[in-house]
């Protein structure tokens, strides 16, 4: 059941490996945001599986940080990206 | 009893993993972003949601398996407001570059 597991871990790893590959190449920065997200849904995930697989529960915790990073990085990056449309908003208004 | 626990297991971590290479195969073919976005943020919640489930019969302790529903919790609620506000920024983008 425990291989089972890690081949499962390792199979998720590679498909997340392979969405990344083609994330981190496009030009579009939101594109690039969401490698983040898919590190947090599926890295969490291969790292459940890992845990579940040798037993240590602590690794669900670290599985835990990924998902909440994965969230705070696209508030930071959404956040980030939304400033410069409350000035064309002001500049619209203005003209 | 353990052989129904392991059958459920490898059931339900296959099927997530299947979605996984769904989401995948998702961003891989579509051609706008923002069904890209949708296709990462939705294939990959509902796959992890079944790896989740699909561990618990593996989980040994009432707070081992609690554990890994709350990760599950917290992606989907995190994935949903954060493809959102992305959403948004790639909309804001298209419709005045």
């Amino acid at each position: 059941m425990a291989d089972f597991l890690v081949a499962a871990a390792l199979f998720i790893l590679a498909v997340t490996a392979i969405a990344l590959f083609r994330i981190l190449h496009s030009r579009i920065a939101a594109e690039r945001m969401m490698a983040v997200q898919l590190l947090g849904t599926g890295g969490g995930a291969a790292l459940l599986l890992l845990g579940a697989a040798s037993g240590s529960s602590a690794i669900a915790d670290v599985a835990l940080l990924l998902a909440l990073f994965a969230a705070f990085s696209c508030v930071a990056f959404a956040l980030g990206a939304a400033v410069p449309t409350v000035r064309r908003d002001s500049q619209k208004e203005r003209s | 009893m353990n052989g129904l626990a392991d059958i459920v297991t490898v059931v339900l971590v296959t099927v997530g993993a299947l979605l996984f290479l769904a989401g995948t195969l998702g961003l891989l073919r579509f051609p706008d972003t923002l069904s890209r976005l949708h296709a990462i943020s939705k294939a990959d919640n509902v796959g992890l949601g079944l790896i989740v489930v699909g561990l618990l019969p593996q989980a040994t302790s009432l707070t081992g398996g609690l554990k890994p529903v709350c990760v599950w919790l917290l992606a989907q609620l995190s994935a949903a407001t954060a493809s959102q506000l992305l959403a948004r920024t790639i909309y804001d983008d298209q419709v005045e570059p």
